[in-house]
């Protein structure tokens, strides 16, 4: 199958990339422009490892294809920190140990940032439901949501 | 001499015996010498156990059994 | 960093930032799938659609015209002649003449692209000649079920037993019959557990490469390094030393990444394309069909019980299978079973049975989950029928240091009853519950394990210092670690860099299981530690002209003690670091052993539920974890496997299962149908550590991995019949079930 020019923004950076019709938007972030930081545990958009924003809006970037990005605006984890200044939600990760193997923290910080833009206060249930769509095998979720309802928390006054 | 309990199902290879008395100094002499007195169980054996001795699983051939209250064969412990 | 006022240590049980965090919150944390190579190639498997079925001709002639396909491998690129597990771990690799479940592979190829790679797996042509096959562990074992392979029995198992029994086990002590005899009560039950996935997120991953000269390279995500090499060594006939293999970060094993699956077959086409790198990722569907599961239990369970609540007599008979191979954990199921009890007289009885399903991995704590949950569900329906509290009576009948286990030797030093009565006065039990509402406890037990392990520890000149370890880093390995070299040295924990270092820079290491990675290469680092503050002792003696015997260690120092103290100003690491190019050379630790005295764990939970009466539903209100951590070196990782452990036994208990279609396939091989406990599944999970140190471990470390999976089976299954009158004694407790349950009991 012949390849497909794919012109796009992926955290602020123009990116061009060849894609087969048939690949993911996870697969040509991480096959083609090198960013691993998004992560497949299913492919099938179960586990939320593979969490992106596309023009804003949460999707599982397994779910997409590579071709959809076009024209398009794509933030990864790979975006998030401004230079080494990380974004409260991955400091609160690492201050509360929310995070064991790893794996599931990329999306779910991905996922959570998305929560915190559209809902700065949440409630524990608020954030249990958001993040349903995002599984971690290893931690039991306490500690991560202890750190996205602290993160708010710490937000909301920078903000206030 | 120490007195080596095995699992009972093993006493088909020890003429009905789930404790036997065996020579021995070290972990390596309790298995060499359970052979050398019931050949039927090293094939068992030799697919690994553990040793445990007072309550602790042995480290290795070279470890001491002179000294032991007790000695359990059980089958080999891991973990996941 | 918070420390307890009381503590006579500096740094354990303080609550660092871990040394690797900063990777895993901004995505630069390499993971299997995450390494690429120059001239790399992509692998992809074929599989076995069938339950059991004889391989009649496998065709890849089509599949090797296809442009950019480099290389296909199936059975007969393997060597032949291999015997015992390694043959198991080779057939399991790779189907010879029979494929022996769902998703056994047939045949791999690798090509130029991922998608390249699947085309031609699709048009390799496999014939097959499909055979009867079997998957429940009841119909596995009777005489006249399709025998899964021939001889497979070892030397445990008596003449005339049915065909699948691989393994047979029985054990106990005192006369039970007597001991029933002497009980006002005695119940017999039976119990049913579904195997259940690790459910790791990171499917299997690896890179591999091998020349023709039998010199290879792996990049790989498992628990053990050193086991891949000597696995994928025996597989393939290569030498151990030629094969080195770095593993990856590690998205999660719980035992499942112990093992080999695929990796073989990544250096087998790497050979046969002409060394060219080739990587394989598993789909999730690989992962769920094709890798470990654990086993799935069919257990009878009888004890007898005064009716004041001591335990006379207790007689288990488990049957498990886990899959085609021998290796059901229904030893460890057995010993763990009736582990936090004393019991005058007990008979335990085990089948290791055969099944047309996938070889079983280790799953956390392997067997006990299974065996508690029909040990503790019967002594919960036997207090209740007895009116007795069920935590009074795990105290009355506990085990402590000196009394006989139930599986034969003597208990060194334990904390089951200070967990006991760690739960008795915690305030969760104080809790009012409301209608459909109840609680319910039960214990679980882990040995947990030593294992070879090899620790590196070098001084580097500025005297900051650098352990390499071989137990890769699932939970915070490298923190708790990195904490007690400091603490050993005196020095801060920034100073300490704690790597996870590939098979060809230290000798063998067992994997990061059992429990083992902060009791094992923790008390090795610590040794190591030891012996450079004892060389670092030595140069500053030199240096000062005094016997190396007249200086001691203290707050990162050297400090002249006895007639000498005070004659010298102490003379700190940086200084001795600097120096020791000139004073004899660079200065090192390291340490290899099987570290001896390690300690068992004991953990007891208490749930909340609330079932709806309706739906059937069970809604986890309230979850308590408490259980001996010995030392808690980092608390808050101490609590993450806590949590952790009750969350995977919580979807165990509640929704996980392995679902089999009359044709023997998995029916369930997403996550989507197979359900893991999402956020909104599950509350805030209290936990409270007890420490009963260790005296095996410099700072009483026990390991703490594994003990939570297990009881929140049972204890989910004794709060639901708090709750909801029904006794659910198969897993999962899915709500059909329990409705079909409450439906039984008003009819009824
Ligand atoms: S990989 Fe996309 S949802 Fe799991
Ligand atoms: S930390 Fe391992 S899956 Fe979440």
């Amino acid at each position: 199958m012949s390849k497909i020019h794919v012109t796009t923004t992926v955290n602020g950076d123009e990116v061009e990339f060849l894609a087969d019709p048939r690949e993911s938007l996870l697969d040509c972030l991480r096959d083609h422009l090198g960013l691993t930081g998004s992560k497949e545990g299913c492919g099938t958009g179960d586990c939320g490892a593979c969490s992106v924003t596309l023009d804003g809006t949460l999707v599982c970037s397994c779910l997409v294809l590579g071709v959809e990005a076009e024209g398009r605006r794509v933030a990864t984890i790979e975006g998030m920190a401004e230079g080494n200044a990380l974004h409260p939600l991955q400091r609160k990760f690492l201050e509360h140990a929310a995070l064991q193997c790893g794996f599931c923290t990329p999306g779910i910080l991905v996922a959570a940032k998305a929560l915190l833009e559209k809902n700065p206060d949440p409630t524990e249930t608020e954030v249990r439901y958001w993040l349903a769509g995002n599984l971690c095998r290893c931690t039991g979720y306490d500690k991560i949501i202890r750190a996205v309802l602290d993160a708010a928390a710490e937000m909301r006054q920078e903000a206030a | 001499m120490v007195t080596v309990n095995l699992w009972s199902s093993l006493e088909r290879f020890t003429g009905g015996q789930t404790a036997v008395e065996i020579e021995a100094e070290t972990v390596a002499g309790v298995l060499d010498g359970l052979k050398a007195a019931y050949p039927g169980l090293a094939p068992i054996l030799d697919t690994g156990v553990s040793v445990v001795i007072d309550g602790e699983v042995a480290t290795g051939r070279h470890a001491s059994v002179a000294d032991a209250g007790e000695v359990f064969l059980m089958q080999r412990m891991k973990g996941g | 960093m918070a420390k307890d006022e009381l503590s006579e240590f500096h740094l354990v049980g303080t609550r660092p930032l871990r040394p690797d965090g900063l990777d895993k919150v901004t995505g630069r944390a390499r993971y299997g799938a995450d390494v690429s190579m120059p001239g790399m190639l992509w692998g992809a498997v074929v599989r076995s659609p069938h339950a059991h079925a004889r391989i009649v001709r496998i065709d890849a002639s089509k599949a090797e015209a296809l442009p950019g396909v480099k290389a296909v491998v199936t059975r007969a690129d393997f060597p032949e002649g291999l015997t015992g597990e390694n043959w198991n771990l080779q057939e399991n690799t790779m189907a010879g003449e029979r494929a022996l479940y769902d998703g056994h592979a047939v045949a791999a190829v690798a090509a130029t692209s991922a998608l390249r790679a699947q085309e031609a797996a699709r048009l390799i042509e496999v014939e097959y000649e499909v055979l009867p096959h079997v998957i429940d562990v009841d119909d596995a074992i009777r005489p006249d079920a399709p025998v899964i392979r021939e001889g497979a029995a070892d030397a445990t198992v008596p003449e005339g037993s049915p065909p699948n029994v691989a393994r047979y086990i029985e054990f106990g002590h005192g006369d039970t019959e007597a001991g029933f005899a002497k009980a006002d009560l005695v119940r017999a039950r039976s119990y049913k557990t579904e195997a259940t996935h690790q459910g790791y997120i990171e499917p299997h991953a690896c890179l591999g490469q091998l020349g023709a000269d039998g010199k290879g390279e792996m990049w790989v995500c498992t628990q053990g390094q050193w086991f891949i090499r000597q696995m994928c060594s025996s597989v393939l006939g290569l030498e151990a030393a030629q094969l080195r293999v770095t593993p990856s970060e590690i998205g999660g094993g719980f035992g499942g990444k112990t093992t080999i699956f695929m990796e073989p077959l990544s250096l087998a086409l790497s050979r046969k394309a002409g060394g060219r790198p080739v990587k394989i990722v598993m789909t999730r569907s690989e992962v769920l069909r094709a890798t470990g599961p654990t086993a799935s239990a069919s257990m009878d369970v009888k004890i007898g019980m005064t009716k004041d609540g001591m335990i006379t007599a207790a007689d288990a008979e488990f049957r498990m299978q886990g899959g085609a191979f021998p290796g059901a954990p229904v030893d460890m199921a057995l010993y763990c079973a009736f582990a936090p009890y004393k019991l005058p007289a007990s008979r335990h009885v085990g089948y290791d049975v055969l099944a047309n399903r996938p070889k079983c991995a280790a799953y956390r704590a392997p067997g006990s989950p299974m065996g508690a949950f029909a040990v503790e569900s019967l002594i919960d329906e036997m207090c209740r029928e007895l009116g007795l509290d069920p935590l009074d009576v795990r105290l009355k009948n506990a085990v402590k240091e000196g009394d006989r286990a139930s599986y034969g030797p003597t208990f060194g030093s334990i904390g089951l009853v200070e967990t006991l009565e760690a739960v008795k006065s915690h305030p969760n039990l104080e809790l009012p519950l409301g209608p459909n509402q109840g609680r319910g406890i039960a214990s679980g037990y882990w040995f947990n394990h030593s294992g070879e392990t090899s620790v590196s520890l070098a001084i580097s000149e500025d005297g900051t210092v650098q352990v390499s370890v071989g137990t890769p880093d699932i939970g915070g390995s490298r923190a708790s670690i990195a904490l007690m070299t400091a603490e050993t040295l005196g020095i801060a924990y920034e100073d300490v860099r704690v790597n996870v270092v590939e098979t060809g820079a230290l000798g063998v290491n067992e994997p990061t299981h059992g429990s083992r990675a902060t009791f094992a290469s923790g008390k090795a680092a610590v040794i190591a530690a030891r012996r450079a503050i004892a060389e670092m002792c030595r140069r500053a003696a030199a240096e000062w002209g005094i016997d190396a015997e007249a200086v001691e260690w203290a707050n990162g120092a050297a400090q002249p003690a006895g007639p000498n103290a005070g004659k010298f100003p102490p003379m700190g690491i940086e200084e001795i670091a600097a120096k020791m190019g000139s004073t004899g050379g660079p200065i090192s630790g390291h340490h290899e052993s099987v570290p001896e005295g390690v300690g068992a764990s004991f953990g007891c939970h208490v749930v909340d539920v609330e079932v709806d009466p309706e739906t059937g539903r069970t809604t986890i209100l309230r979850y308590l974890v408490v259980q001996d951590a010995g030392r808690a070196i980092h608390p808050s990782y101490v609590e993450g496997q806590f949590q952790g452990g009750a969350a995977q036994g919580i979807g165990w208990a509640l929704n996980e299962a392995y679902v089999y279609g009359q044709d023997g396939r998995l029916q369930n091989a997403v996550f989507l149908d197979y359900r893991v406990p999402v956020a909104s599944d599950l509350p805030m999970i209290d936990t409270q550590i007890v420490e009963v140190p260790n005296p095996g471990h410099p700072f009483g470390v026990r390991g703490v991995g594994e003990t939570g999976i297990t009881p929140p089976l049972p204890a989910i299954a004794n709060a639901i019949e708090a709750a909801a009158g029904v006794r659910m004694r198969s897993l999962p407790m899915s709500p059909p079930k329990v409705l079909a349950a409450i439906k039984a009991a008003r009819e009824g």
